[in-house]
């Protein structure tokens, strides 16, 4: 009775109002994600025959899977490094672009010019270009007769060259060395971070960091006490914004993989059981992720 | 020493620097040089990254200028020897560039429009309305953010390979329409809501929507406004910014997009499916021209590439100049939390 009683008169009218505002998006949901997600489910257990008018799936149990993991010779490979290289370089946009949100955030000339820099390849290293971008071998040519002409002379190898010597830690001082290297990919991929970021710091009210610079907080202690958990919940859409882009990215290996299976090969049961593999893994990946962060998650009200 | 503590200002404007220095015991001093310090590093952090940004677009312009001979010259780096725009033309060729131009234009502007109209509707309802199942709808907003399109892409294939909508087609013409290929697919999934990143337009709009105070909407709606009509005559009055700036997103991203270009518009000759083919395209045309099966040189090969990629930025960095605002502002206004 009381629950009848929720959606009438206006209530009801306006209920009404709210289905029809967002009935495009549950047909569309409905025709072009429920359908085709559980066809493909369905698919990726079966053997797809093409016929010329149609084409029919003939149920043959995890064949499909088993195929993916166990016969298929770069499968388990790609996917063990395209995780690994998500994690990584998730962690490192996300690092890189709270700092440079932190830097873009200070007074300065040329502020403006900087920002919009940033935001360029938001722009610029979308879709197709991204992948053309990873694969230019005229730049490397490029940067190897630079290197070989200066003789090698370079802080950074050098440095790299004691630590590696060192012998302590090597394995993480190469996935920094990894990261280094590839700087210019972490800076592509963190525009719309930096903005999230920068949008976020500066809600953070400046009595605060006023108040905390009277009683005699440092600028590194007030860092870490204010402005991390000010605009911790942006850690955590920002770390989803990251992971769901790179996992989506055109020069994606797995993608690549599962197209080709699908477009060339047109073989659409592995091609499916394939990206759900990729899929689940994905999604079990953000979401124990983000539950770890959400822990530690600030509101301020 | 007590007298400038008792009128500190008077004293402070006649000082120099190195008097007011002597007073605080040498504080001042450090002061400034650390806050030099701080700017001269922060100027050439930043003069490097934005260098390590820009570079790769400065590189691709003088390179797309350059003859062959040009590229093996060790001595040539950066301004070419032999200045040339037959790379221009050749890749323009290649792309069919001004069919391509027109049709991407054009494709890109209609779906577009048509996504951000449909998400506006979407964002709006529920930002504003309760209904019954709201949580349940919304969390399906989030899932479409967080599937890769990949995942479903097998099945959409198929899905347009033998398009029916509940048999109807099977049986008045039996035989299923195939629409792959053709562009009435992609109109089907912007207008549900299901393009590219639309998810994304939805869950920013929707938080735009709900930063604008209700107070407007209630006085229309005790004055005898409709529904649609609040919509229409309040509230998108209100919402330019956020409209400009999904608009150019959308715009932005289906000009560059290989994936659902290539799945639905394969026939359709669009800039970005030109060149993701353009190395391909070279050898054929330097087959058909020599007569011989040779392979094209990586460098000549990224070379025509950058052209190529030039030409199809250069009209979203011209887009970039005038709406630079509209972009940036936008993602902050719209104000992202959890």
């Amino acid at each position: 009775m009381k629950k009848r009683k929720k959606y009438e008169g206006l209530q009801l009218r306006k209920a009404r109002a709210g289905y029809l505002f967002i009935s495009p998006f549950i047909i569309g949901f409905l025709v072009f994600m429920v359908k085709p997600l559980f066809q493909s489910l369905y698919m990726s257990f079966c053997e797809v025959e093409l016929g010329a008018a149609n084409f029919n799936p003939i149920w043959n149990g995890i064949a499909n899977y088993k195929d993916a993991f166990l016969v298929d010779p770069e499968f388990n490979r790609l996917l063990v490094e395209e995780i690994t290289r998500m994690m990584v370089y998730s962690l490192a946009i996300i690092v890189f672009s709270f700092f440079m949100a932190l830097i873009l955030n200070q007074e300065f000339h040329g502020r403006a010019l900087v920002r919009a820099i940033f935001f360029l390849p938001v722009i610029l290293s979308s879709g197709v270009i991204i992948g053309l971008e990873s694969n230019n071998q005229l730049m490397a040519n490029l940067a190897n007769t630079i290197e070989q002409t200066t003789e090698g002379v370079s802080i950074t190898a050098a440095l790299e060259d004691i630590l590696r010597t060192s012998g302590v830690g090597v394995r993480a001082f190469e996935t920094v060395f990894d990261i280094i290297d590839h700087i210019y990919d972490v800076a592509i991929a963190s525009g719309i971070q930096i903005i999230i970021f920068l949008s976020g710091l500066q809600t953070i009210p400046a009595s605060m960091y006023e108040a905390a610079d009277i009683e005699g907080c440092t600028k590194w202690e007030s860092l870490w006490k204010i402005t991390f958990p000010m605009i911790s919940s942006l850690f955590l859409v920002n770390w989803i914004y990251t992971v769901v882009d790179f996992s989506m990215r055109s020069d994606n290996q797995v993608i690549e993989k599962i197209q080709k299976v699908m477009i060339e090969q047109l073989r659409y049961g592995p091609a499916s059981a394939m990206s759900w593999v990729y899929f689940l893994l994905i999604l079990a990946f953000i979401g124990i992720t983000s539950l770890v962060i959400s822990r530690g998650v600030y509101y301020y009200d | 020493m007590t007298r400038s503590k008792e009128k500190p200002t008077e004293y402070n404007k006649k000082m120099g620097f190195w008097e007011r220095n002597r007073l605080s015991g040498g504080y001042v001093l450090k002061r400034s040089a650390t806050k030099c310090g701080i700017s001269i590093a922060r100027f050439i952090l930043l003069f490097g990254l934005c260098f390590l940004i820009l570079q790769p677009i400065f590189n691709k312009i003088s390179v797309s200028f350059m003859t062959e001979a040009d590229l093996y010259n060790p001595i040539v780096i950066s301004i070419p020897e032999h200045f040339t725009t037959d790379n221009y033309k050749l890749a323009a060729e290649l792309m069919s560039y001004s069919t391509a131009i027109v049709n991407s234009l054009v494709i890109s502007l209609t779906i577009a429009l048509l996504q951000v109209a449909v998400c506006l509707l979407v964002g709006y309802g529920f930002a504003r309305f309760e209904f019954p199942l709201k949580k349940f709808w919304f969390a399906c907003v989030i899932l479409v953010i967080l599937i890769p399109p990949q995942t479903i892409a097998s099945s959409l294939h198929l899905h347009f390979k033998f398009f029916d909508i509940l048999g109807i087609f099977k049986l008045t013409t039996g035989s299923t329409v195939n629409l792959r290929g053709n562009v009435l697919p992609y109109y089907l999934m912007s207008a549900g809501c299901m393009g590219l990143k639309n998810g994304l337009y939805i869950f920013m709009i929707r938080q735009f929507f709900r930063n604008i105070p209700v107070d407007l909407e209630e006085a229309a709606y005790v004055d005898g406004c409709g529904m649609l009509k609040t919509f229409t005559r309040i509230m998108l009055p209100q919402t330019k910014p956020i409209i400009m700036s999904c608009f150019l997103f959308a715009f932005v991203w289906q000009w560059t997009d290989g994936f659902y270009s290539k799945m639905f518009l394969g026939t359709t000759k669009l800039l970005s499916t030109g060149l993701a083919r353009l190395v391909d395209s070279l050898g054929a045309y330097i087959q058909r021209m020599t007569g011989t099966l040779t392979t094209v040189s990586i460098a000549y090969s990224n070379c025509i590439l950058a052209t190529g990629t030039l030409m199809i930025i250069i009209p979203l960095i011209v887009l970039y100049l005038f709406a630079q605002k509209a972009f940036v502002e936008s993602i902050s206004t719209s104000g992202i939390k959890m």
